[in-house]
């Protein structure tokens, strides 16, 4: 049964690298459609890991380190996005900041930016469905720390901010990186909430996986040199991790 | 003047965490080293995190130099960081992340010194406690030594008010710990300011401090010098962990030379030592015993105190020593205070570790 189990993966990567068109690859790499889908995907998966940075780093300390109430409430939010249909998620994100949406009409008159349909879009579906991954491990290695190492901090003469940026964060700086790897890599593989939210429009939305699933109907080479390419950076993301931060985790 | 009264340590609180509470004062002047001795649990690392900062109390006061460092009656409370408190923490926690030297010089870097001057002069500190060399290892590669020392010049670098230590020599192997003990002695002498020792180990509390509060559960139940707690335990605690006898002296070919007074020894140990006697291990006779054991000699009983169940003996030259027999027996032998007694104790039951100068 086990090694049934291991084929259910290893089949799929093998009969893809066997479909291969291996001397065609260049070519198809090089075209305009699959360089614009991996550089959008590129820009839009590198800003919403900078965006998920910024915000989530702070969320996960509060939910490490502050005792408010509704704090168990909070963390099951934070890890819906893990569980939810990420098509269920675009939807969601329509409805919140669509052109008639909760809080996206304010934002179109305030400042006439329309997030649905924009390469904006994409990054703010890929920061909803990428961003759990970054909060959770970082609030877990936050929760691990021995906060005995921020008093003593304290006792040397160190402010808040001097234990924060001298002590708290290089000693989860491993645990750090390992979550912004993960959010990266999730951001880069998004589908669903991507072409619910941000359709799917060449050069501007149309991300590497949604390239991949046009590609099927239409170019079945360019297909799998695009599958191709996502494999080998799961697979490098998979190795860095595990060298060097995965037991940090 | 009145300078004088003010400075040092004066510490009266309550504090809690959570269901614990610890009920403490005491006032330790310049220059004295006062220990903190209790069981694990009974409150002794609360109370250095208390007077450091990193809590604050409940009820009370806590000053330093005269200065109010937490007084809630009076709304002031100065965060661990404006208070000039070196300390030595329980596994010393060095910072995992950064070289020896950077650990020695963070508490001068936070305080605005300049890169170079604060390695400077954590590079002094350094070689002061033998470290030259060292200064680019990370923690995980010292020994327990060398991190005791690197914990120490990381709290003396600032020039601290108040030293306190929790522990220091706990993390340490036998072998290393009679040395590091004498060296610790050397720079709490050179340390100005008041000391405060944090100890489980009755041996470190009485050759590092010259007064010792007993804690137990949250609350001092015995205050005094070594003599007092080593000769006159009043708490159960006290008298099983505290009132061994602790005799130094020379050793060589299986005897022990303790103030002109020879006794037989199991080890084979040469040079100084620190010998231990536990006062249970001690017999107590009317007569010479027969067939008895090497160390035999007569004595007179200076005090006779009862514990409970319990009594302590102390008895009077060639070799002043504290005994604890049961009541009973007191009974049976019709001891006084005054009385000539014999006491016996076999050599295996003296303790004899290494004391090098």
């Amino acid at each position: 049964m086990g090694c049934i189990g291991l084929a259910w993966f290893v089949v799929p990567l093998v009969a893809l690298v066997a479909r291969t068109p291996w001397s065609a690859l260049p070519r198809i790499l090089g075209s305009e459609i699959v360089s614009d889908a991996l550089s959008l995907s590129l820009v839009t998966s590198v800003a919403a890991t900078a965006v998920a940075a910024v915000l989530g780093i702070p969320l996960a300390w509060l939910m490490a380190r502050v005792e408010f109430p509704g704090r168990a409430l909070v963390r099951g939010l934070v890890t819906l996005p893990l569980v939810l249909p990420p098509v269920v998620g675009g939807a969601a994100l329509l409805f919140a900041l669509g052109r008639r949406g909760l809080v996206g009409e304010a934002i179109s008159q305030a400042t006439g930016l329309v997030l649905p349909f924009s390469t904006w879009g994409v990054i703010v579906a890929n920061v909803f469905v990428a961003m759990p991954f970054l909060v959770i491990t970082v609030e877990g290695a936050l929760r691990n720390l021995d906060s005995r190492y921020e008093g003593a901090a304290a006792t040397l003469g160190a402010g808040r901010w001097t234990v924060l940026r001298r002590v708290t964060v290089p000693m989860i700086g491993p645990s750090v990186v390992a979550g912004l790897v993960l959010c990266w890599a999730r951001a880069l593989g998004e589908f669903g909430a991507t072409i619910t939210f941000a359709g799917n429009l060449p050069g501007r939305t149309q991300t590497l996986p949604l390239a991949v699933f046009v590609a099927l109907e239409s170019d079945r080479d360019a297909a799998v040199a695009l599958s191709l390419v996502m494999v080998a950076v799961s697979l490098v993301v998979l190795i860095v991790l595990r060298e060097r931060w995965w037991k940090a985790l | 003047m009145e300078g004088a009264l003010g400075a040092g340590l004066d510490a009266r609180f309550e504090v809690r965490r959570g269901e614990f509470r610890l009920a403490l004062g005491l006032s330790i002047p310049l220059g004295r080293t006062v220990a903190l001795l209790g069981p694990n649990g009974a409150g002794k690392t609360t109370a250095l995190a208390t007077i450091a900062g990193l809590h604050a109390v409940q009820q009370g006061r806590i000053s330093l130099g005269g200065v109010t460092l937490d007084d809630p009656a009076a709304g002031v409370f100065v965060p661990p960081e404006q208070r000039r408190v070196g300390v030595v923490f329980q596994d010393y926690l060095l910072f995992p992340h950064l070289t020896v030297i950077e650990n020695v010089a963070f508490g001068l870097r936070s305080r605005g010194v300049a890169r170079l001057p604060a390695q400077e002069r954590a590079a002094d500190w350094l070689g002061r406690m033998g470290l030259a060399g060292l200064e680019g290892r990370r923690p995980d590669d010292l020994s327990g030594g060398q991190a005791q020392r690197v914990a120490l010049a990381r709290a003396l670098v600032s020039d601290p008010e108040l030293l306190l230590l929790d522990e220091p020599l706990s993390a340490l192997d036998v072998t290393t710990r009679g040395r590091l003990r004498r060296s610790l002695a050397e720079h709490l002498a050179a340390f100005p300011g008041p000391r405060l020792l944090i100890t489980h180990d009755p041996a470190e509390a009485f050759l590092l401090a010259s007064e010792i509060h007993v804690v137990e559960g949250g609350a001092v139940t015995q205050s005094g010098t070594a003599e007092d707690i080593r000769l006159r335990p009043r708490t159960a605690y006290a008298a099983d962990l505290a009132g061994s006898n602790l005799l130094e002296g020379i050793a060589g070919e299986g005897r022990v030379m303790v103030a002109g007074h020879e006794l037989h020894i199991a080890d084979d140990v040469e040079g100084p030592v620190l010998a231990t006697i536990r006062p249970n291990a001690v017999s107590v006779h009317r007569q010479l015993p027969e067939g008895s054991p090497r160390n035999t000699w007569a004595t007179t009983i200076d005090l006779i105190e009862h514990l409970g169940e319990r009594v302590r003996i102390r008895t009077g030259p060639p070799l002043i020593l504290a005994i604890e027999i049961t009541a009973e027996a007191t009974e049976a032998l019709g001891l006084a205070v005054g009385d000539e007694i014999w006491v016996s104790i076999k050599a295996t039951e003296i303790g004899v570790q290494a004391d090098p100068a």
